[in-house]
């Protein structure tokens, strides 16, 4: 069923999923939301399965036009989202109707949304996900990102539509400073003390290269033992390579699945959603944490999340109570 | 080098290496291979994926199911038991190249650049099978191994902005075809109208870790005809199986 016509489609608008696994071995790059957080979170607040296909914001929205009554919920960076001329609420679920338009503004803080629609954003599905991989023109719509005129379509709805609106420490506040905590390796051993020592208590800026693939930083370079070239080894999501000027780059979702320069350490998985959200100017730093850290981490994110499925289950109850009111957002 | 024994080294929460040398060599790659064949055949639940490359995998398993030291523990006992296990027969996959002119813009420096003539460096090129070490880089690259020195030509001091799908280059000493169109620095000496990337195929590339490529000159006729038959699907890419002479090309 068509959902929504693309009346604009702001800067860079593609769809994502969780990601597309078992293909990196022949060289297709996982790719999926880049922030994996704000993708589950919107799913679930318009009843979808968590790794469902949503439209992926960046920084300058879209504007569309609604093509059926549905709902829908927007996450991740504050874009200033609008629902015809109000203000769309976040992290909510929000009745939408034939006829109406959503639209974003000037761009508050994060860099990319999560706009969910309930039965999810329909394109075939391509090696097992529906996320766009632009180099490779894989996935989403024909590979590319949404143009002026698209008409998209979505799913069935799973599950019946339940509207909530999400307590506040479920809702990340994006900071133009962030700690990311690192696994060391596996090539610390390249780097001397010394490098290792600049690593991990400088301060390191966002800088303009920064997309979907990695995140290029400015700050003191980290030295070699001798040199950064490698025989290419696989490259897990988090990766900080050091190229041979010695500045680290965070390689990301679009990430290549190989590659031949030294990785100093990996980025846990529960701080990537930062760098999803960092803009340019912004500043890392990177703390050490041992692999047992890292796993506690993994626990407490995955706690964090039952509690709230749990609590969205509970919620369903309360619609009855709920519906009524004028807020768009019940 | 081979180590002796293999190291685990950390790639993050959700990742871990089997490293098990640091050079690009054939029995090192083989090691690799032997283990993410077996752990493909031990169907281990808490592995999601693994990604062999010259010289180690790069095993992305589920925290919630395994814990590092347990999985570890698991691959070592796979990769003891494995050691010397035997491969699947490997297969030559022949890969149908014209050679020089509009299809490779640089056989000419190719051959100037190493006081060649163009044929020279087209019957080297073509003169033996190429191990496949492994796939990277873009969707159906394959890495190839063995290219005979005589004819290795720097990479293009400035990368060009298109280069068509299917085309043959040099960099360095290492020669490979582009899956896709994308920009790139390599010497194009040739072109092949096989499809490296397909990806509704199942599996969605043509060349497989392990495996051997051999570029077998063609005519453009013969690429008209080739071409067409892979756009409507009716190609079948020969192979053969690998034989020791096939790697003693041309020195």
């Amino acid at each position: 069923m068509e959902i929504f016509e693309v009346v604009q489609p702001g800067l860079l608008t593609t769809v994502q999923d969780k990601g597309r696994y078992g293909y990196q071995r022949y060289g297709v790059s996982v790719s999926g939301a880049m922030d994996g957080y704000a993708l589950l979170v919107a799913n679930l607040l318009v009843g979808n399965d968590e790794g469902d296909a949503c439209l992926e914001i960046t920084v300058l929205g879209p504007r569309l036009s609604v093509l059926d009554d549905t709902v829908v919920a927007v996450t991740g960076a504050d874009l200033s989202p609008a629902l015809n001329d109000g203000a769309l609420p976040m992290w909510k679920t929000v009745r939408v109707c034939s006829g109406d338009t959503i639209s974003f503004g000037h761009p508050k803080r994060g860099c990319r949304g999560y706009l969910a629609v309930a039965g999810g954003i329909d394109v075939p599905v391509v090696m097992g996900s529906r996320s766009t991989y632009i180099r490779s023109r894989l996935g989403g719509l024909d590979g590319r990102p949404l143009l002026s005129g698209d008409r998209l379509r979505r799913g069935k709805t799973r599950a019946e539509v339940s509207l909530k609106r999400l307590p506040p420490q479920y809702i990340p506040e994006y900071q133009a400073e962030n700690e990311l905590r690192v696994v060391l390796g596996p090539q610390d051993d390249y780097f001397t003390e010394k490098g290792i020592h600049t690593f991990l208590h400088s301060e390191y800026v966002i800088s303009a290269q920064a997309d979907r693939m990695g995140c290029r930083l400015e700050g003191p370079p980290v030295e070699h033992k001798a040199g950064a070239d490698i025989v290419s080894d696989g490259i897990p999501p988090g990766a900080v390579q050091v190229p041979g000027d010695g500045l680290p780059v965070v390689l990301l979702a679009d990430r290549q699945t190989t590659g031949g320069y030294v990785k100093i350490a990996t980025v846990s998985t529960v701080d990537l959603p930062k760098l999803a959200q960092a803009e340019v100017g912004d500043r890392v730093r990177f703390l050490r944490v041992g692999e047992e850290e890292a796993h506690r981490l993994l626990r407490e994110y995955d706690q964090t999340i039952d509690a709230l499925r749990q609590y969205i289950r509970r919620s369903q109850s309360d619609i009855g109570q709920m519906a009524g009111t004028d807020d768009p957002a019940i | 080098m081979i180590y002796e024994r293999p190291r685990f080294l950390s790639g993050g929460d959700r990742a871990l290496f089997v490293e098990f040398g640091d050079a690009i060599d054939p029995e090192l790659n083989r090691r690799v291979r032997r283990l993410l064949l077996a752990i493909q055949e031990a169907k281990l639940s808490e592995v999601l994926e693994a990604v062999p490359t010259y010289r180690s995998l790069l095993v992305y398993y589920e925290p919630r199911r395994i814990s590092p030291e347990e999985l570890r523990a698991k691959l070592k006992l796979l990769t003891q038991r494995t050691q010397a296990g035997e491969l699947p027969e490997p297969k030559v996959t022949e890969v149908p190249t014209v050679y020089g002119g509009e299809y490779g813009r640089d056989l000419d420096f190719v051959a100037e650049h190493n006081g060649l003539s163009p044929e020279e460096v087209v019957r080297v090129h073509a003169s033996k099978a190429y191990l496949i070490y492994m796939l990277g880089f873009i969707p159906g690259f394959a890495y190839l191994g063995g290219m005979c020195p005589r004819i290795a030509t720097p990479r293009l001091p400035t990368p060009r902005a298109k280069i068509s799908a299917g085309s043959v280059g040099i960099a360095g000493d290492q020669t490979g075809i582009y899956p896709a169109e994308s920009p790139g620095g390599w010497r194009l000496i040739g072109r092949t109208p096989l499809e490296l990337f397909h990806p509704e195929a199942d599996p969605p590339v043509l060349l497989q870790m392990g495996n051997y490529v051999r570029f077998v000159q063609i005519t453009a006729e013969e690429f008209s005809r080739i071409e067409e038959e892979v756009a409507q699907g009716t190609y079948r890419a020969k192979e053969s199986p690998f034989m020791r002479e096939d790697e003693s090309g041309d020195i």
